[in-house]
């Protein structure tokens, strides 16, 4: 027995030895590799989060006396964010994007694509598929010029196919335009998201619902709904997440006519640097981070529980 | 060339599993030695503690006398071929094989003559450029071992050497791997869950369960002569059969009352009466037809599975299925009346309770 | 072949035609429009000219602010490849006590602080800094927002390479340094390579970030001065948009197609912010 060694009963002793990890790096290097990109995070991400907090119970402003010396109004903010016919109006209308884009759009046209080009002969499956993922990775400002172009009232592409020119769409029905452009816009993921669930689905299963006459209605709900169900879930909850938190919108309308279009991103974005209420905008901000964390919480006890 | 000692070692997990419970073995310089046993029982923490890839929480590791149990991996002197080889995708064979040396600094020209004589040694000629992607399952297994002798490490361990390989590959290579280590004649442990692999390539044998050893012998002692029923049951291609039996006479023609009859057997020290589980091995049991003088047990062949060139028949003696394997073409059919005898020193008996070797005679083994 | 067969046949066919459709006509326009000679918010065949490019590349913002994309991504894709790389092999291979908690912060953060919601704090706190119109400012938002996301999708990556060829060199007595010089690096080379243009590709596109935090127009990337080419009366200027905007999707489109083909284009969960 060597001196080195006094074990503890029962305990694992801890010994002098050997670096524990495969490259020898030890603790304290471990450290030091983890450490810019902590400092980065706690700076840009952590700081911001946590600084909502504050400047939302103060009255600072871009501009005016306010912009140089806030003071602290409390609750204030948000009791007027509960009366606030605007923020109402904003919260309305990001819940109809993400039911109509995300929830309804993205989703079932997702599910859609990757149910049919499962079985589509090759061409026709990378063709699609490049489309649909071209609309997807497309810088933004681009792909909202494309559809200011096919919305436009004098020229665009909708009035030459349905006939109805002088129709401006945008301005007419602003939240239906905007609900198709991100369902273009996003479909890609869930698209991609399901096409690997899918391919979870044992064939044998596929194979003997199809050998006791089973209609492609009845496969669906009683084969492949319950495989992918934690997919489903998980889709769901993500590009509600990411609708609901998209600035595009922006892009495309500005949130007008008149705050028809004004989804709470662009709100926040409106009153805090066009009408410089910073603190008001960081109370809406806080809000938004809450909504956020409680779809986040509930997405990582999904995943928590399927795996 | 050395051999390691292994003094009370114990290799304990954060979470408090005992991989390895105190343990004391000694390898000898030039031997061919082999770990075996069931997955779970340590026989890799083990050698990946003797590499240094583990700490060891307690005892000593010491190879060619030196103290290593707290030196970094790449100061032992040890050289190991990991089971899934872990050759670099990025460098071609060459490369590889030479990796030890450049890591030392060895000069450009030393190392392609290194890489130039070890794979001529180990036939990999003509693929010096490759990749290993580019290789099949035994010639990337070829390389790992060239890579290893190439460092010229003191030990050369190995972790499940042929597991990777298809059956039809892996006998060829168990030929080759033993005529390398004969040749190069360094001191050698591999780790094995197969015990046909191991009772072919080694010349002692460490069977191990839950962290602790079981037995250790040649593979002739090993096989012939397991120290418990543990071992009795993990070795040989067919299970030994295992029965419950009481000794009935101790005098010199000593025998032991199974099922419904007897088996002559070595009693020793054990006390007629005594009850114990007997164990004796298919091979070992042979087969008639009509009587035979002495003890021996009435039984009538239920199936028969050929094995290529035996079969083991199974007979019900009483309602006690035994195994006995006999000669091809020579399986009666089912529904024969048979009898069965084994010669007195194949028959052992166990404790009933511990499952240890009783009456260890005639040979002494450890 | 029974009727009702060839009936589910046709409709599977039309629909594939619809949803085809859908997705390529609003593309059209980028691809008519550029080439026409009266370029306009309609598809047709183009009145072929090449004299929007031209024009196009001789405004005095369309080269400059490529320039500028080009500095704040390529800098933002170095520092998330490097900081992820760093982080996500000690985290995969080093038990650093509060790993676990830590990893599920980062799952979290990276969903829950958008650039929508946190932008308030964040161009108060550039502004404060005095890092309000600065190309580096803008790329280390970016880097923040984009590295616990891509520590996680490299995380994975370490993980799912073999710990057997750290610790054979480790055997072979390799130091730390020579083991991730010689061996993790070029082992991780795919992964750090999708990485990076991952990073590349989703600041390239980001608009809010340069948006709130450049106000020059000289030091504007091209995802912000897009929106703002504007002729002379102020309506959008039709000569230069179309070409602009399909110069600057050509290299997203040409990385995508590169990871894609000598990658293999690799599934994330989350991968685009």
């Amino acid at each position: 027995m060597s001196a080195t060694t006094e074990p503890v009963p029962g305990r694992p002793a801890r010994v002098r030895g050997p670096a524990q990890d495969v490259a020898g790096l030890g603790i304290g290097r471990a450290f030091g590799f983890v450490a810019p990109a902590l400092l980065l995070i706690g700076a840009f991400l952590v700081f911001p989060a946590l600084w909502t907090i504050y400047i939302g119970i103060t009255n600072y402003r871009l501009t005016g006396v306010e912009a140089v010396s806030p003071s602290i109004v409390g609750l204030s903010n948000y009791t007027r964010a509960l009366n606030d016919a605007l923020f109402h109006n904003a919260l309305w209308l990001t819940l109809l994007f993400v039911l109509g884009s995300a929830i309804i759009g993205q989703n079932f046209l997702g599910f859609a694509l990757a149910w049919t080009m499962r079985r589509a002969r090759p061409v026709v499956r990378r063709t699609v598929e490049a489309l649909v993922l071209l609309a997807w990775i497309l810088p933004s400002t681009v792909v909202a010029y494309l559809w200011i172009a096919f919305f436009d009232r004098d020229t665009g592409t909708l009035n030459s196919i349905l006939g109805t020119q002088g129709t401006a769409w945008l301005i007419e029905y602003p939240m239906a335009c905007l609900i198709i452009f991100n369902t273009w816009r996003g479909t890609a993921f869930s698209m991609m998201l399901y096409s690997s669930a899918l391919q979870a689905v044992p064939p044998s299963q596929l194979e003997s619902a199809r050998m006791v006459g089973a209609s492609g209605w009845q496969t669906l709900r009683d084969v492949v709904f319950p495989h992918i169900r934690g997919h489903v879930l998980t889709n769901t909850l993500l590009i509600s997440l990411w609708t609901a938190n998209d600035f595009s919108p922006f892009l495309l309308t500005k949130g007008g006519p008149n705050h028809e279009s004004e989804t709470v991103p662009v709100y926040i974005y409106n009153v805090a640097l066009q009408g410089g209420e910073l603190g008001y905008s960081s109370a809406i901000s806080f809000l938004l981070l809450i909504a956020n964390l409680l779809v986040a919480l509930l997405y990582l006890r999904l995943l928590r529980r399927r795996s | 060339m050395a051999g390691i000692d292994i003094e009370g070692l114990a290799t304990v997990y954060p979470n408090g599993v005992r991989a390895v419970d105190g343990l004391d073995l000694h390898v000898a310089d030039g031997e061919f030695f082999a770990l075996l046993g069931p997955s779970g029982c340590g026989k890799t923490t083990l050698l990946r503690t003797i590499a240094g890839l583990e700490n060891a929480s307690e005892g000593t590791v010491r190879i060619d006398v030196a103290d290593v149990t707290r030196m970094e991996p790449g100061k032992r002197g040890v050289a190991m071929v990991f089971q899934d080889y872990a050759l670099f995708p990025h460098m071609t064979v060459s490369e590889n094989i030479t990796y030890p040396l450049k890591v030392r600094r060895v000069a450009a020209a030393t190392r392609t003559a290194t890489a130039g004589r070890t794979s001529s040694e180990l036939s990999l000629q003509g693929l010096l450029e490759r990749r290993p992607g580019q290789l099949s399952g035994g010639q990337q297994q070829r390389v790992a071992l060239a890579r290893a002798i190439a460092s010229e490490g003191k030990v050369l361990l190995l972790d499940e050497p042929l597991s990777n390989l298809d059956a039809r590959l892996r006998l060829e290579a168990r030929t080759f791997l033993k005529k390398l280590q004969r040749d190069l004649g360094i001191t050698t442990v591999f780790v094995t869950h197969d015990q046909a692999e191991a009772l072919a390539l080694a010349d002692r044998i460490a069977v191990m369960q839950n962290g602790r050893l079981r037995q250790l012998g040649s593979p002739r002692e090993v096989f012939a002569r397991p120290a418990n029923t543990f071992v009795a049951n993990f070795i040989g291609s067919t299970p030994m059969n295992l029965l419950d039996g009481a000794v009935a006479a101790v005098s010199d023609g000593g025998s032991v009352s199974v099922a419904n009859g007897s088996l002559p057997a070595a009693t020793g020290s054990v006390p007629a009466g005594a009850e114990v589980t007997v164990g004796v091995r298919p091979e070992y049991l042979t087969l008639s037809d009509g009587d035979v003088n002495g003890p021996s047990l009435r039984g009538e062949v239920v199936v028969a599975e050929n094995l290529g060139t035996s079969s083991l028949v199974s007979v019900d003696c009483g309602g006690t299925l035994i195994g006995v394997t006999v000669p091809e073409e020579s399986e009666p059919a089912p529904g024969t009346s048979v009898v069965l005898t084994a010669p007195e020193q194949r028959v052992l008996l166990y404790d009933r309770e511990s499952g240890e070797l009783l009456a260890k005679q005639p040979a002494a083994v450890g | 072949m029974t009727p009702a067969y060839v009936v589910r046949r046709i409709g599977f066919y039309v629909l594939i035609c619809a949803i085809t459709l859908f997705f390529a006509i609003p593309m059209l326009w980028i691809a008519s429009a550029p080439f026409d000679s009266s370029p306009g918010l309609g598809v047709r065949w183009p009145d072929w000219t090449l004299d929007n490019v031209r024009k196009t590349l001789s405004h005095p913002y369309a080269l400059h602010s490529m320039v500028n994309s080009l500095i704040i991504c390529v800098t933002t894709a170095a520092a998330v490849t490097a900081f992820a790389a760093l982080a996500s092999y000690a985290l995969s291979r080093v038990r650093l006590p509060g790993r676990d908690a830590l990893l599920y912060g980062l799952l979290l953060l990276s969903s829950v602080v958008t650039g929508t919601a946190a932008m308030v704090p964040i161009f108060v706190m550039m502004f404060q800094l005095g890092l309000i119109d600065s190309r580096f400012g803008v790329a280390l938002v970016m880097t923040g927002g984009l590295l616990p996301a891509a520590i996680f999708i490299l995380k994975d990556f370490v993980d799912a390479v073999p710990k057997s060829y750290e610790e054979s060199a480790r055997v072979f007595g390799a130091s730390t340094g020579q083991i991730l010089r010689d061996v993790v690096l070029p082992v991780a080379r795919p992964g750090l390579a999708t990485i990076m243009v991952w990073a590349f590709v989703n600041s390239w596109g980001n608009f809010l970030v340069p948006f709130l935090l450049i106000r020059s127009i000289e030091l504007q990337p091209g995802a912000v001065l897009l929106q703002t080419f504007t002729d002379e009366g102020g309506s959008a200027n039709l000569t230069v948009i179309p070409v602009f905007s399909l110069l600057f999707s050509i290299p997203v489109v040409v990385l995508y197609l590169l990871v894609n083909s000598r990658y293999g284009f690799r599934f994330h969960g989350g991968i685009k912010s």
